[in-house]
């Protein structure tokens, strides 16, 4: 009789196949061998992006999550390769983003003798992790895979990491793969409770000066219709935060901006004036709320949220609302009355017109000879589509992309939110491209950032994915020289980059690439590369000294915004 | 702060008290004693840590406890809310096994709990008030070693876990 049992690096693929996983972001080395072996027969149903750093395969699974909702999944040998994911590890447990982390591990019996290439990763990346585990027989793998999906997907996501010995890799086993549909102890998605709903529709319908601010919370809920529906109902104005950009059309009437340090003027400043603060899926982060001893202290804080751990963790409201954003928001919507808030809404259209005259106008249609970052945004809106997904990485750049960008439809905002991740923005483009191939995906980034993860130009060339790469080239470390002017006395302490020739390096890994260095080329060349068919390198040499405001000084209360 | 008692019931994982002392550590709340133990439910058990701090943050601390995966539900008490015990061993040479001794063991209601050779072993129950006010007077008797456990804890209120893991 045939033997029906499959070795357990299969039962690793046909597990990935069975969760509809469709790209694996990874890098082969010795403890994960065996399942790269399995891969092989399975390229018809599973495509293997092979990044060149382990970092930049978690980055592109992070991308690839954002955009398309699902789980991303990445793979790295033992030891260095394992290690290497702990950046971007951290980085989807803080912002939320759904991950299945496959490890190699060495054999079983070398655990604990310090093998080559041998390293606790679980001990490592608990404090990272949602959830982690270390399989060593072949039958646990497939349970933990859908045990690992289970979870890196429901309630609040995060990421999973599962590390999985060399001889269960090799070990025969039947494979049965059952999908985890529950875990005793995990209960994602808290029941909706109707007194939190009436009691917070109580303290809504009495506000005279309510105001919204929504997160991330309402994209991972898939809750952007619910989210609008009650916006309409009760006109109040809506400001989002990093995360949340794209769960709301910009153009909605009553979207009045962005949320933080630096945000815009009207929403921080008018936060310390409304009279019922209601924060739906965002959690109050210090880049938000600025001093939390005079943050919105006359608001009553009504606060929709999935997880119970960020209820009254840095704000204390007067209601919660536990559970998802989906299920809460048309249960509030039909017990707030119906209304319009215009002499409210016209406080924040007053003070946006100030911020646009002392800072937009000078961002975006500047006089002054050295081209700003702020222009060259602008002509990306000009010329992307409505769905482009702007991806940033960290710094100056990533501020002020995401100040002018204009977000008109969900999941279009993919960047390094909670952790600040420099490095991030090249490999989670490539994702975010292959996540949907239709879309514009523009990667702005700065030229610290991309020193960081560069080699990724090198997946970028293989995969052909069709980024359009934004480099904004000021030859510093913009943002810590920004602080350095302001808060250290101009002392500009290692932030001086000497720079490559971009253009070069672009053109090493077969990108056309172009250099605008003239305000008069500009739009040509923005033009150019986002009708351009394949993979792009735009450079552009921006202002050296230029600093991002508003700017909420760390600190300080959102009312001391300050627009220089 | 306050004294408090955290009780938690979880799925018996590899890692899970490591996982649970995490989120202690990373929020600087220093855990003054620790027990774990089977529950009555099956596969249930319970981890019980005493901690000095105040009522925001062991809160806090119990809601990051219950985002672990594997926690079923966590609870905090202040101590009139909890019934709790501790036990205390005390090495004392046998040659300080006197009736001064043997009057101070009564009156605390303590016991012997093992005699050998050279010395003998007193067993004490109770809070950490009392095991440690007869520490103190056991030093005049050249105590040689001195133990104690953490917590062992059940909550006034009455309905916790059961109802939890049935609803």
């Amino acid at each position: 009789m045939k033997d029906s049992r499959i070795r357990g690096a299969e039962i690793v693929i046909k597990s990935l196949v069975s969760e509809n996983c469709d790209y694996i972001f990874g890098y082969p080395g010795g403890a994960i061998m065996p399942v790269y072996d399995a891969l092989y027969d399975y390229a018809d149903q599973i495509k293997h992006v092979l990044t060149r750093h382990e970092q930049g395969a978690i980055h592109a699974a992070q991308g690839y999550a954002r955009v398309s909702g699902k789980v991303g999944v990445c793979m790295a040998t033992s030891g260095p390769g394992a290690t290497n994911l702990i950046t971007g590890i951290a980085d989807a447990q803080i912002d939320s983003t759904p991950l299945v982390c496959i490890t190699g591990q060495v054999a079983s019996p070398l655990l604990g003798t310090d093998a080559f290439q041998e390293t606790d990763v679980v001990g490592f990346s608990m404090p990272g992790t949602k959830w982690n585990i270390q399989v060593r027989k072949a039958a646990d793998i497939a349970p933990a895979i859908a045990k690992g999906f289970h979870i890196a997907r429901s309630g609040r996501p995060g990421p999973v990491l599962i590390d999985i010995t060399k001889d269960a890799q090799n070990e025969l086993s039947e494979f049965n793969y059952v999908p985890c549909l529950g875990i005793r102890s995990y209960r994602p998605y808290p029941i909706v409770k109707d007194s939190e709903i009436t009691a917070a529709a109580e303290v809504i319908n009495a506000a005279k000066k309510p105001y919204v601010l929504f997160g991330q919370g309402v994209v991972i809920g898939n809750a952007e219709e619910e989210f609008k529906a009650f916006l309409d109902k009760t006109g109040i104005p809506a400001a989002c935060t990093l995360l949340g950009s794209g769960a709301l059309s910009e153009d909605h009437p009553q979207y009045v901006g962005k949320l933080g340090m630096h945000g815009n003027y009207a929403p921080n400043l008018l936060t310390n004036q409304c009279d019922v603060l209601i924060a739906v899926g965002m959690r109050f982060d210090d880049r938000v709320t600025g001093d939390l001893k005079r943050y919105a202290k006359q608001a009553k804080v009504v606060h929709l949220e999935l997880d119970n751990a960020e209820i009254d963790k840095n704000v204390k409201c007067a209601v919660s609302v536990l559970g998802n954003c989906k299920e809460s928001l048309p249960m509030l919507t039909e017990k707030v009355n119906e209304g319009t808030h215009d002499e409210w809404l016209a406080a924040f259209r007053k003070l946006e017109e100030k911020e646009k005259s002392a800072v937009v106008s000078l961002d975006l249609l500047p006089t002054k000879i050295g081209l700003t970052m702020g222009e060259v945004i602008r002509y990306i809106n000009d010329y992307k589509k409505d769905d482009a997904v702007l991806v940033t990485d960290v710094g100056q750049h990533q501020m002020i992309a995401w100040r002018y960008f204009k977000y008109k439809t969900t999941r279009t905002q993919v960047t390094s939110g909670g952790l600040g991740t420099m490095g991030f923005s090249l490999p989670a483009a490539l994702g975010a491209q292959l996540a949907d191939l239709s879309r514009q995906v523009v990667c702005v980034v700065g030229d610290g950032g991309i020193q960081m993860t560069i080699q990724e130009l090198g997946t970028i060339m293989q995969t052909k994915a069709p980024v359009k790469v934004v480099l904004l080239n000021n030859d510093f470390l913009g943002m810590v020289r920004q602080w350095q002017q302001l808060f250290f006395d101009k002392r500009y302490s290692f932030t001086e980059l000497d720079n490559p020739d971009f253009i070069k390096i672009a053109e090493a890994y077969n990108m056309k690439a172009t250099k605008v260095t003239e305000r008069e080329n500009l739009s040509d060349a923005v033009a150019e590369m986002m009708i351009h068919e394949g993979p792009y390198f735009l450079e552009v040499v921006v202002e050296k000294e230029d600093n991002v405001f508003p700017m909420i000084p760390t600190g300080c209360s959102v009312e001391e915004v300050r627009l220089s | 702060m306050n004294r408090y008692t955290v009780s938690l019931f979880t799925e018996n994982f590899i890692g899970i008290l490591n996982r649970v002392t995490l989120i202690f550590t990373r929020r600087g709340v220093n855990i003054d004693a620790l027990t774990a133990s089977e529950s009555k439910e099956d596969g249930v058990h319970r981890i019980t840590i005493e901690v000095t701090t105040t009522e925001d943050q062991v809160l806090q601390i119990v809601k990051q406890t219950e985002k672990i995966i594997d926690v079923i539900k966590s609870f905090y008490y202040k101590d009139d809310e909890v019934v709790y015990q501790e036990i205390a061993l005390y090495k004392i040479p046998i040659s300080s096994l006197d009736p001064g001794l043997e009057k101070v063991i009564r009156q605390y209601n303590a016991r012997i709990i093992s005699a050998e050779k050279e010395f003998v072993v007193i067993e004490m129950t109770g809070h950490k008030e009392d095991t440690k006010a007869l520490l103190e007077i056991l030093q005049d008797f050249n105590i040689l070693e001195f133990a104690r456990s953490g917590r062992v804890a059940v909550a006034k209120p009455m309905g916790t876990i059961e109802q939890y893991l049935n609803n």
